[in-house]
């Protein structure tokens, strides 16, 4: 009989505590079957923020720390330069990436570190509760902006993947999304790319990943998919930003 | 158990700091006890710059000095400013070419020394600074004479490596008459 | 032995790192302690280290947090502001077990305050900036020499308990010159010897081994608690183990000085100016002021008339100078702030107005 799909070992076989219809759970997998298809499962330290992912150390089966809010790109770049020959990634969500993170990621980007972020963006604060995050579309409703988000007051969302390709040293930056199969296909694509930019050392990677939040969306997850594609694609265009020629 | 406290002054870019590394190395070469406080602010040239460098044949406990033994002056207002630094029978180097002032105190010894002028006649004003420590070492000793050739030879960087020979000029520069 | 070297205290901390084995070194600019990242940067490619300079001290104590998570040891230095924004890393750490050497070049505070020497973070080194319940051995040196001995025993101290140290120097001592005579190079351990040491050490799992968590989130409260007190346990062996302190003629004297780092200098100077004048001090100089070396204080003889706690800081280290005398002699306080520096004069002629206030 063969094998059409199996449990990929690059995850450990525990059940996650994300809420239902939570996407983290179909990026920890592209990012482990990446590794494991390209025999870094075993030479590869994660770093794992505060926001709902700072778990993900449960369920990926690779070394992993955690980091403090926003800092995993420093401590990325810490664990890269203590090991050269390594892969070395941030899994990192909107809240922790894009508002108390941006300095940390800014200047590895800026500095061209070897390793690759998957940047989470889900427009909300998850762990926290449904706060308001710079990535929080306009008229979106959060626990910190209950009647949504108003440009006079907090300004328009930050698009990051726009804003880290206009830096050298990022040298692969896409945004994708886990809202269709074909998407999801993508997704993997993508993150496949950026590891490859790290392992022939041509500089940072970052994957910009719209994912959905369907607690604190209040929304189903069938309808959260909907809403991603309705209201965060639109805003947050899909595409490559940069990316070397090597891996074109 | 000799102690001597040096109190080295003038404006940035004078080489102030250099003068009291020279006097600190010259010392640590002979074995001698050595500390060197420099003055650090945020002028880079330009403003005050100044340094303390105790010599003792015993050990030192305070970096910083109530009195000094010797100061130098390289400009005008480091004397207005130290000049009551100097304990009762201690020296006072006054560079002449930048100072016409005189010492208000009568119970210290002073040596004019136009230091910027001689250094300009050997062709480099910026050796001022060596002058005066050629003048300092005649005048009050402490170090020998090829301890301070030693430590020039420390202190200058590999890039001015070829100033040593203008800089040993530059020591004997000033003869007592 | 190495011959003796005329080195800037700043320099011989940078090469004192390198030869205990720090390879690792991440800060950012700040003055009065510019020149170690500046000697980083020059001489850590010549031992196959690495230097950033980090976007900001507190990049910088997380970079100092990732490298030393591989087992490497990491060197870290800053002034006081700079130390106040790395506090979140050395919380993190602390309860990581994450070891690396850390060297605060104080300055005069409260906020940017100045460039000059100060001892104020004594409250912020000794008590914790940071949250939670955590400490870092804190050793104060008081010499170029003594401070590049510190710096290079502090390494395997802070790998033996894995928790961070501090060295608390001042502006003083890192832009004066003394001379100094430099440890040898420690020997440089393979990348096997390091994990055989450190098995906590994140290296990847190499498909040998579970995977490896190095974590300082403990959601359940019963969980946070046991390792609350397994980390107390370590203090309770750091207290017992590291303290340290100088003493000098404190059986006879009227006065028993407690001064550390620059401030124990003056002090040694104004106790010889005392002495002429007939009056006997002493002093107690604390090298590690956490744990603050409470038996010190056993040892002033029941003659002494006063302890006067004497800082460039406002009587921050006269709180644990008080508990550490439980009431045995009075307390009292000389001291300069802000980039203030007293002369010893300054420091004998107080001396004996208190003095003759007791009497």
């Amino acid at each position: 009989m063969k094998t059409v799909f199996e449990y990929t070992r690059g995850m450990r076989p525990v059940t996650t505590t994300y809420c239902p219809g939570c996407t983290h759970g179909i990026a920890h997998r592209l990012v482990m079957e990446v590794l494991v298809e390209k025999g870094l499962l075993g030479d590869t330290i994660g770093v794992s923020p505060i926001g709902c992912s700072i778990l993900s150390h449960d369920y990926m089966n690779v070394d992993m720390c955690e980091s403090a809010h926003g800092r995993a790109p420093a401590v990325a770049s810490g664990i890269r330069r203590a090991l050269p020959n390594k892969t070395v990634f941030t899994y990192q969500g909107d809240g922790d990436l894009a508002s108390i993170g941006a300095g940390e990621i800014i200047h590895a980007a800026h500095r061209g570190e070897l390793f690759t972020t998957i940047f989470i963006n889900n427009a909300i604060y998850g762990m926290t509760g449904g706060q308001m995050a710079p990535t929080t579309l306009i008229g979106q409703k959060s626990t910190t902006g209950v009647d949504g988000r108003k440009k006079e007051i907090s300004g328009m969302p930050l698009r990051i993947s726009e804003l880290l390709a206009t830096i050298d040293g990022a040298v692969f930056v896409e945004r994708v999304a886990l809202n269709t199969p074909a998407n999801v296909r993508k997704a993997k694509k993508a993150i496949e790319k950026a590891f490859t930019v790290q392992q022939m050392g041509l500089g940072f990677g970052l994957v910009e990943v719209l994912s959905t939040c369907p607690t604190n969306w209040g929304l189903s997850p069938v309808d959260s998919m909907t809403w991603l594609e309705e209201n965060m694609i639109p805003y947050y265009p899909l595409g490559n930003f940069r990316c070397p020629e090597e891996v074109k | 158990m000799a102690t001597h406290k040096y109190f080295f002054a003038g404006f940035g870019g004078q080489g102030i700091l250099m003068l009291g590394q020279i006097m600190a190395y010259a010392a640590m070469i002979e074995g001698k006890e050595v500390t060197f406080l420099p003055s650090y602010g945020p002028e880079m040239r330009g403003g005050t710059a100044n340094c303390t460098v105790i010599v003792s044949d015993g050990p030192i406990s305070c970096p910083i000095i109530d009195q000094a033994t010797c100061l130098v002056a390289m400009n005008q207002p480091s004397l207005v400013k130290f000049e009551s630094l100097v304990s009762p029978g201690g020296h006072i180097f006054l560079n002449t070419s930048l100072i016409e002032q005189d010492v208000a105190r009568g119970d210290v010894i002073v040596h004019p020394i136009p230091a910027t002028d001689l250094a300009r006649d050997i062709g480099e004003e910026r050796a001022a600074n060596i002058v005066m420590l050629g003048a300092i070492h005649k005048m009050v000793g402490g170090v020998k004479r090829e301890s301070l050739e030693m430590a020039l030879k420390k202190v200058l960087p590999e890039s001015k490596a070829h100033l040593l020979a203008l800089n040993l000029t530059a020591l004997d520069a000033w003869k007592q008459k | 032995m190495e011959e003796k070297k005329l080195m800037k205290g700043n320099e011989a901390f940078a090469e004192a790192a390198i030869r205990g084995g720090c390879h690792l070194y991440f800060g950012y600019p700040i003055t009065p302690q510019n020149e170690i990242p500046e000697y980083m940067s020059r001489e850590l490619s010549k031992h196959g280290g690495s230097f950033v300079q980090a976007e900001s001290e507190l990049a910088a104590v997380n970079m100092a947090y990732g490298g030393a998570l591989t087992g490497h040891n990491v060197f870290l230095s800053s002034s006081s502001p700079g130390i106040a924004l790395m506090q979140e890393g050395i919380s993190f750490m602390c309860s990581a077990e994450i070891p690396v050497v850390m060297l605060n070049i104080s300055r005069g505070g409260p906020g940017v305050g100045g460039i000059q020497p100060g001892q104020a973070d004594y409250r912020q080194a000794t008590k914790g900036g940071g949250n939670g319940d955590y400490h870092v051995p804190v050793f104060a040196p008081a010499s170029v020499q003594e401070s590049v001995d510190l710096i290079y025993d502090a390494i395997p101290i802070a790998e033996r308990y894995r928790n961070p140290v501090m060295i608390l120097a001042d502006g003083m001592l890192g832009q004066m010159m003394e001379p100094v005579t430099l440890p040898e190079h420690r020997a440089v351990r393979s990348e096997a010897e390091l994990l055989a040491e450190k098995p906590w050490a994140l290296n990847g799992h190499g498909d040998k081994r579970e995977r490896m968590v190095i974590q300082s989130l403990h959601l359940k409260p019963e969980e946070l608690e046991a390792h609350n007190m397994h980390l107390e346990e370590k203090y309770q062996s750091m207290r017992k183990e590291l303290p340290k302190y100088q003493i000098k003629n404190c059986k006879d004297a009227e006065i028993v000085f407690v001064a550390f780092g620059t401030m124990s200098r003056i002090v040694n100077e104004a106790i010889d100016q005392l002495k002429t004048e007939g009056i006997t001090a002493g002093l107690i100089r604390p090298i590690t002021l956490w744990p603050f070396p409470e038996a010190a204080f056993d040892e002033i003889d029941p003659s002494t008339k006063v302890v006067i706690s004497t800082e460039l800081a406002i009587g921050q280290m006269m709180e644990d100078v008080k508990s550490a005398v439980a009431g045995r002699f009075p307390v009292e306080l000389i001291y300069r702030t802000g980039g203030m520096v007293p002369t010893p004069m300054e420091v004998a002629r107080r001396a004996k107005q208190i003095l003759e206030a007791i009497r």
